[in-house]
């Protein structure tokens, strides 16, 4: 009995011996790509035409889910298992670079089809770690307002104004027509963007000295986030969080909302969603600023290679391929995500689209986040103060003095590797000179 | 109630006596052992390799600052001795997420564990019928997922069109705001979780009932005792051993509180809901912070183990008696 079994066993341990060489045995070269949730399912769709351009390479895309992505790129990092390229949302790059796992990409860009100038300058921006390129912008993201023409109409307003005193007015317009359980902006208390825009908007520097410490007592920042829980503290935002709003599409198609700030996935989703007499009636804009147009946050998917990939070269000619204006509209058209290519945007079916125009305004004022790979825990921080002062649990000195502190706790080995020279160290902090 | 048999509890079999070994059986005694040994081998080598070498590593893990730079670079790692400690007792979200767990587990424990006795004195009562299709009904929560179960509870607890808020507006009470208003959130939370769990303990109270002799309850009868005095007196006592493992397993479970906020709240609102666990998983596998993870892992421990010691004393304090 054990005999046969170990006979069994020795069977299989060849037939898989004899799987796992077979690869080897083709002189196909095989690239693997990561991609995220429906860009992941989409990118196959664009690969054919790369393979057929380079005879000889076959990419397998491997589709991980949003939720899943990040730690799947940190274990697969220790496992020594990264791909030869992947997808990276851009606020993961100084992540990922201070794990050692990116290839520098600066001289290949300079000298290939997708050079910096091709791209949006906020957005390139997010790639560069210690003055060093470590990723192509793929798709941009950035926030703007989506908000009802309709009841902005009624409150007297034709378009959105371009001052956060005129925004606030036109806010107080619209509240004095609605009922008490309605509200002019819908500002999810657990989502920092709101908040984290709004500081980048007084030119606040988020972090201070380099990334080493939390900026947020900065005058600027404190202007910023007096204006943000002063939305609730004036009833013109409810204090929810996006998990008690089971469907802010039913929300904004009852008028129960008139405002919201968010991205470009929207786009499709308001078409989707909102009921067809709706449809001609909501518009996006740019978002106000302090004393003029504002700023807004530089998001969105980078493209990068891996250090530890044996085909670079060609793992590049992907990135190269995806970063095409051809492939950017190709994309745009199978997901909606925005292209980052500059002249992808001349394209009729972007130019013509009127819910667009607010995003092409918007992405000439993009700011990067800033970069340090500490900034997710810290953007998770910025809300959660933020909905102790919306929640009149703490003022909005207690409550930035209270972030200041715990960020100054989470950059403790930050400062203690910078000193020890284990770090690059060129500032990292947002708003940097470009 | 002594002359119960207490299956399954603390009470540990008494030592047998130690009687001095002849000198002439000393050897065959050696050989007895080393038989044990290699017995007990595969088991403890088993336990050490998958239970006590990990524990050893998460332990040493919690006195370094081993983090995402770590994983980097080993380099970038710190021996820092008891400071993680030393933080998280001063971090006010630690203290939070302890109150939290103690809440829960606390409030939804003993909850849990009388709907389950009540569940399982119905479904044990000679008077209820189509006993199986009830036992089925009530255990279907424990078996079914925590997500699915989570988005329904949702739509019932939401402020606007909830089914709960529904119910209380047509008892002319106010609607409560129960995942967004920091202080219900951890009753609604609760709410949800004894319902979802009562069937387990239930399925093993109406086991426990149902090895109650039944003479005893005729005496008790004949003796003209109410059904009050009836449970206060024969079914608890003799439920006891019962009881104590019901309560130490629940207890433990309540004490790990996870997947139920972080389904519903993701801690929130205002960290109202976050847990020991739902911190720690946070620190470990979302922000990398191992070293202080582990930290947070072996608090954790030390405050089940207490709790757990504390319930065997209670129990046996009271067998005592």
């Amino acid at each position: 009995m054990t005999w046969r079994g170990g006979r069994a066993w020795r069977g299989a341990a060849a037939l898989l011996l004899a799987a796992c060489a077979r690869p080897a045995a083709d002189d196909r070269v095989t690239l693997r790509f990561w991609a995220f949730g429906r860009e992941g399912e989409v990118v196959q769709e664009l690969v054919p035409e790369f393979e057929r351009r380079n005879p000889g390479v076959r990419v397998r895309v491997q589709q991980i889910p949003w939720s899943a992505a990040h730690e799947k790129l940190l274990t697969a990092h220790v496992g020594g298992s990264t791909p030869d390229a992947a997808q990276l949302g851009n606020t993961w790059v100084p992540e990922l670079h201070a794990l050692g796992a990116l290839e520098p990409l600066g001289a290949r860009a300079a000298a290939s089809s997708a050079p910096p100038a091709a791209f949006f300058p906020g957005i390139w921006e997010t790639n560069v770690v210690d003055g060093e390129v470590y990723g192509v912008p793929w798709y941009v993201d950035t926030r703007v307002l989506f908000y009802r023409t309709d009841l902005l109409a009624a409150a007297g307003y034709a378009t959105m104004p371009t001052t956060w005193a005129g925004w606030r007015e036109a806010m107080r317009a619209v509240k004095g027509r609605m009922t008490p359980g309605q509200y002019p902006i819908l500002l999810p208390t657990n989502e920092w963007p709101q908040p984290v825009i709004l500081g980048l908007q007084t030119g606040a520097p988020i972090l201070r000295d380099g990334g080493r410490y939390g900026g947020f007592r900065d005058p600027r920042f404190r202007q910023a986030f007096d204006f943000y829980v002063g939305l609730f503290r004036d009833s013109l935002a409810p204090a929810l969080s996006a998990s008690e709003i089971s469907n802010r599409y039913q929300e904004f198609a009852r008028g129960n909302v008139a405002m919201m700030i968010t991205g470009p996935w929207e786009i499709g989703e308001f078409s989707r969603r909102l009921p067809p007499e709706l449809q001609d009636r909501w518009m996006t804009a740019p978002l106000p600023g302090p004393e003029g147009p504002g700023v807004s946050m530089a998001g969105g998917s980078s493209v990068v290679v891996f250090r530890s990939s044996p085909h670079k070269e060609l793992a590049w000619k992907l990135v190269e391929f995806l970063a095409e204006p051809a492939q950017q509209l190709r994309f745009y058209q199978l997901t909606g995500n925005l292209p980052a290519r500059r002249d992808a945007w001349q394209d009729t079916s972007l130019a013509r689209d009127a819910h667009l125009r607010a995003f092409r305004a918007q992405l000439d004022r993009v700011r990067p986040l800033p970069k340090v790979p500490e900034w997710e825990q810290i953007a998770t921080k910025v809300f959660e103060y933020g909905e102790r002062a919306v929640r009149g649990r703490a003022t909005v000195d207690q409550a930035l003095a209270a972030l200041d502190r715990d960020v100054d706790r989470l950059l403790e080995k930050r400062r203690w590797l910078l000193a020890r020279g284990a770090l690059g160290t060129r500032p990292a902090a947002a708003g940097e000179a470009r | 109630m002594g002359t119960v048999a207490n299956t399954g509890t603390a009470e540990t079999a008494t030592p047998p006596p130690v009687v001095a070994t002849p000198p002439g059986r000393a050897r065959a005694d050696r050989a007895a052992t080393r038989a044990a040994v290699l017995f007990l081998a595969p088991a403890l080598l088993l336990i050490g390799l998958f239970f006590f070498l990990p524990v050893a590593a998460a332990l040493v893990l919690s006195l370094t600052d081993f983090d995402l730079y770590a994983v980097g670079d080993l380099e970038n790692t710190r021996w820092v001795g008891l400071r993680n400690y030393a933080q998280l007792l001063q971090t006010p979200l630690f203290w939070g997420a302890l109150r939290n767990t103690f809440y829960f587990a606390l409030v939804g424990g003993p909850l849990s564990i009388a709907a389950s006795l009540g569940a399982a004195l119905l479904l044990d009562s000679k008077l209820v019928r189509f006993k199986g299709f009830f036992r089925t009904v009530y255990f279907a929560p424990f078996v079914t997922t925590l997500v699915a179960v989570a988005i329904v509870w949702r739509y019932l607890y939401h402020a606007r069109y909830g089914l709960i808020n529904w119910m209380l507006a047509k008892a002319s009470i106010p609607p409560i705001d129960w995942l967004g208003d920091p202080d219900w959130a951890m009753p609604a939370i609760i709410l949800m979780a004894v319902w979802k769990n009562f069937g387990y303990n239930m399925l093993i109270f109406i086991a426990g009932l149902q090895s109650i002799p039944r003479e005893l309850y005729e005496a008790a009868e004949i003796d003209g005792a109410s059904w009050w005095r009836r449970f206060w007196h024969v079914t608890l006592p003799m439920l006891g051993p019962t009881l104590l493992f019901v309560g130490v397993i629940t207890m433990i479970g309540y004490f790990q509180l996870f997947a139920e906020p972080y389904v519903m709240t993701q801690g929130g609102p205002l960290r109202s809901t976050t847990s020991v666990v739902l911190l720690m998983y946070e620190e470990g596998f979302r922000w990398w912070r191992m070293g202080y993870a582990a930290a947070v892992a072996f608090v954790l421990f030390v405050v089940i183990l207490a709790a757990t010691l504390l319930q065997y004393r209670v129990q046996r304090e009271r067998d005592a008696r």
